[in-house]
C-alpha cells in the first residue's frame, strides 16, 4: 500500500501562475520520505493540497490509497500535519490546544485526554501543558504542533519544516522521536531546509523545482551518483605537517583532524594503507555531512542562477 | 466521520466557542450590560417618564422588547465574525480544515457558538431589565423561537462577513455602518407608527424591523405589525428564509474555500 499516491496534480494560482505543473509522487507505507525543493518549488502546495488547505487545479491524492475527493473524511482521519507556521490559538493553554485538536476528529473526552497527555510527555512540554502557549519558546510552540498533529494517532505525518529556527537540542531530540515513531510504522514525509537533517533522516527523497518533480529515488541511490565523497578522519597522535600524498586529495584541519576526498571508485583501503605507511593513526572516521546539499545544489542550480 | 464522532467534534467547537467568550468575560459580557443599564436610566427613566406611553404601553416596557433583541443581535453577529476571522487571521483555522471535519460542522460550530453568546447575553440584558420593570411574557414559544432564530440568522450574517474580510476593518464596516443604522432604525425605542406614511414605507423595507416588532409581540401581546396589516407569520416567515438563505450560501462559500483556501 502507498501512504500517499500523487498523480497528475496540477495548481494554478490567480494570475496564472503554474505552482505544480502535473506531478507524480509515490510513498511508500511505513517509509521516512523528504521533498525538497528551493523557495517556491511548490513543496508546500503539494502539502496545502494534500491537508485540504489549497484547492488543487486538477490531479489526484490518495492517502494510504483513499482518493480525497472520493472520501475525504476517511482519508483526512489518516493524516496530520505539522506546517511551517504556528498556528494554534496562543492565547489557549498548552493542553486544551492538543485536545481540542483530538475532539476535531471526533476522538472522546477520555480519549483525548490520554492521547494528548502521552504525547505531551513524549515531547516534554507534560510540564508546560497548564501554561498559555504564547508563553512558551519557539521551540516549545514547535513541540506542540507536534504533539497536535500526532494526538488522532495518524498513519501518515507530513511535516513542515519541522526544526526551522529550533536549536541543536531540540532538533535532535525531535530526529530521535521522529525515527522513533516511523519505526513504529507511521509512515512521515518531511519538508526541510536542512540538508543534514534528510540525508540523516530520510530513506527516500523527491526533489521538487518550479513545480516538477526533477528527482525521485532511494537516499542511498542519490548519494551515491556523488562524483566525489568526503571523510574526516580523527587522528591518534597530532601531526604539524602532512607528508605529501599524491592517491587522493587531503587536508590538514587542525593538528588532530584530517579531511580526504575522495573521487569515484577510490575505495577507503587505499586511504587506510597510505595513511598507515607513513605512520598516521586513525582513531575514528565519518562522512562529512552535507553531501546531499552538493546534489541539491546541482539539481535546482539553473532556477537558482534564475532567481539570481 | 460517523455521527457519534461528528457530535463530538461539533462539541468541541463549541466547548472552544464558549470557552473563548467566556474567557474574556470583560469584553464580552459586561459591556452590553453596562450600555443597556445606561439605556434604562436615560431612556426609561429619566427621558422615558415625560414621554409617556408608546405603542399603548410605558416607554420602558416598549423598550425592553427591543433592547434584548439588540443586544442578542449584535453579540451574535460580532461573537461568529471576530472568533472566525481571528481564526483567519492567526491560521488557527488550519487546525480544523486539516481534520476530516465537513464544512456544515464548522458551520454549526461557531453558528451554534454565535447563538450561545447572544442568548447569555440576552439573559444578562433580560435581568438588568427586571431592574426596571416587572416583565412578563405573552407568548414563550413565541418569544424562544424569535430570539434563537434571529440569533442564528446573524451567526450566519457574521460567518459570512468573516469569509468575505481579508482586515480587521473589513469586519468593522458592516455591523457599523449597515446593522447598527437598520437597528436603531427598526423601531427599538420607538413605534413606526409615529413615522410620516413615506418613512413608514421605507422603515417597512428593514428586515430587523420585523425581528425586533415579532419578538415584542411575544412579549408584549402587541406591536407594529399587526397595526401595519402585518401577519407575525410573516415575520417568522421572512426570518426562515433567510436563514435558509444565508445557510446555502454560506456552505457553498465553504465548499468552494472563498477566503479560508487558496
Amino acid at each position: 500500500m502507498k501512504a500517499l499516491s500523487i498523480s497528475n496534480l496540477k495548481k494554478e494560482y490567480q494570475g496564472g501562475i503554474q505552482a505544480l505543473k502535473g506531478i507524480d509522487l509515490q510513498v511508500d507505507e511505513g517509509d521516512f520520505f523528504a521533498l525538497l525543493g528551493p523557495n517556491g518549488a511548490g513543496k508546500s502546495t503539494t502539502i496545502g493540497i494534500i491537508s485540504s488547505l489549497v484547492t488543487k487545479t486538477s490531479g489526484q491524492v490518495k492517502i494510504l490509497d483513499i482518493d480525497i475527493d472520493e472520501n475525504h473524511s476517511l482519508a483526512k482521519k489518516k493524516l496530520g500535519v505539522v506546517g511551517q507556521e504556528v498556528n494554534f490559538n496562543q492565547f489557549e493553554k498548552v493542553e486544551d490546544i492538543i485536545k481540542n485538536q483530538a475532539g476535531y476528529y471526533g476522538l472522546g473526552f477520555r480519549k483525548s485526554k490520554e492521547n494528548a497527555k502521552y504525547y505531551m510527555k513524549k515531547l516534554d512540554i507534560w510540564d508546560k501543558r497548564n501554561e498559555q502557549a504564547r508563553k512558551l519558546s519557539g521551540g516549545m510552540k514547535r513541540r506542540v504542533m507536534v504533539a497536535k498533529a500526532l494526538v488522532n494517532n495518524p498513519e501518515l505525518l507530513i511535516l513542515d519544516e519541522p526544526t526551522a529556527g529550533v536549536d541543536i537540542e531540540l532538533r535532535r531530540s525531535l530526529w530521535d522521536f521522529l525515527t522513533e515513531i516511523n519505526d513504529n510504522g507511521t509512515s512521515i514525509i518531511l519538508t526541510t531546509h536542512y540538508l543534514e537533517e534528510a540525508e540523516r533522516l530520510c530513506r527516500n527523497i523527491a526533489i521538487i523545482d518550479s513545480g516538477e518533480i526533477v528527482e525521485n529515488t532511494s537516499m542511498q541511490e542519490l548519494l551515491t551518483r556523488l562524483e566525489e565523497e568526503t571523510f574526516i578522519f580523527d587522528l591518534v597522535q597530532p601531526i604539524s605537517n602532512l607528508p605529501e600524498i599524491k592517491e587522493f586529495e587531503v587536508i590538514l584541519e587542525n593538528p588532530r583532524r584530517i579531511k580526504v576526498t575522495l573521487g569515484k571508485g577510490q575505495g577507503l583501503n587505499t586511504v587506510f594503507s597510505t595513511l598507515s605507511g607513513i605512520g598516521i593513526e586513525i582513531s575514528s572516521m565519518r562522512n562529512e555531512t552535507g553531501r546531499l546539499e552538493e546534489l541539491f545544489l546541482e539539481l535546482v542550480e539553473p532556477t537558482l542562477k534564475e532567481k539570481e | 466521520m460517523n455521527t457519534t464522532e461528528q457530535f463530538r467534534a461539533l462539541a468541541t467547537i463549541l466547548y472552544k466557542e464558549i470557552h473563548r467568550f467566556m474567557r474574556i468575560w470583560m469584553q464580552t459580557l459586561i459591556p452590553p450590560a453596562i450600555m443597556i443599564m445606561l439605556y434604562f436610566v436615560i431612556f426609561g427613566t429619566l427621558i422615558g417618564k415625560r414621554i409617556g406611553q408608546m405603542g399603548g404601553f410605558d416607554y420602558v416596557q416598549f423598550m425592553i422588547p427591543g433592547l434584548i433583541m439588540m443586544s442578542v443581535i449584535s453579540n451574535s453577529y460580532s461573537n461568529v465574525v471576530s472568533s472566525f476571522f481571528g481564526q483567519k487571521f492567526s491560521r488557527s483555522i488550519e487546525e480544523l480544515l486539516i481534520t476530516p471535519l465537513p464544512h456544515y460542522l464548522i458551520l454549526l460550530g461557531w453558528v451554534l457558538g454565535g447563538v450561545a453568546r447572544g442568548l447569555v447575553v440576552g439573559a444578562i440584558v433580560t435581568c438588568v431589565s427586571l431592574w426596571f420593570y416587572d416583565l412578563t411574557v405573552d407568548n414563550w414559544p413565541l418569544c424562544i423561537f424569535v430570539v434563537i432564530s434571529t440569533s442564528v440568522l446573524f451567526s450566519l450574517g457574521g460567518f459570512l462577513n468573516a469569509l468575505f474580510a481579508e482586515s480587521f476593518d473589513d469586519i468593522s464596516i458592516i455591523p457599523t455602518f449597515i446593522m447598527q443604522p437598520l437597528i436603531y432604525l427598526g423601531g427599538v425605542f420607538y413605534s413606526i407608527q409615529l413615522l410620516p406614511q413615506f418613512w413608514q414605507t421605507i422603515s417597512l423595507a428593514n428586515p430587523i424591523l420585523y425581528m425586533i416588532n415579532a419578538f415584542r409581540f411575544s412579549i408584549l401581546g402587541s406591536s407594529d405589525l399587526e397595526a401595519l396589516g402585518f401577519s407575525i407569520y410573516s415575520a417568522l416567515g421572512m426570518i426562515v428564509f433567510f436563514i435558509v438563505l444565508f445557510s446555502t450560501i454560506c456552505l457553498w462559500l465553504l465548499n468552494k474555500g472563498r477566503g479560508i483556501r487558496t
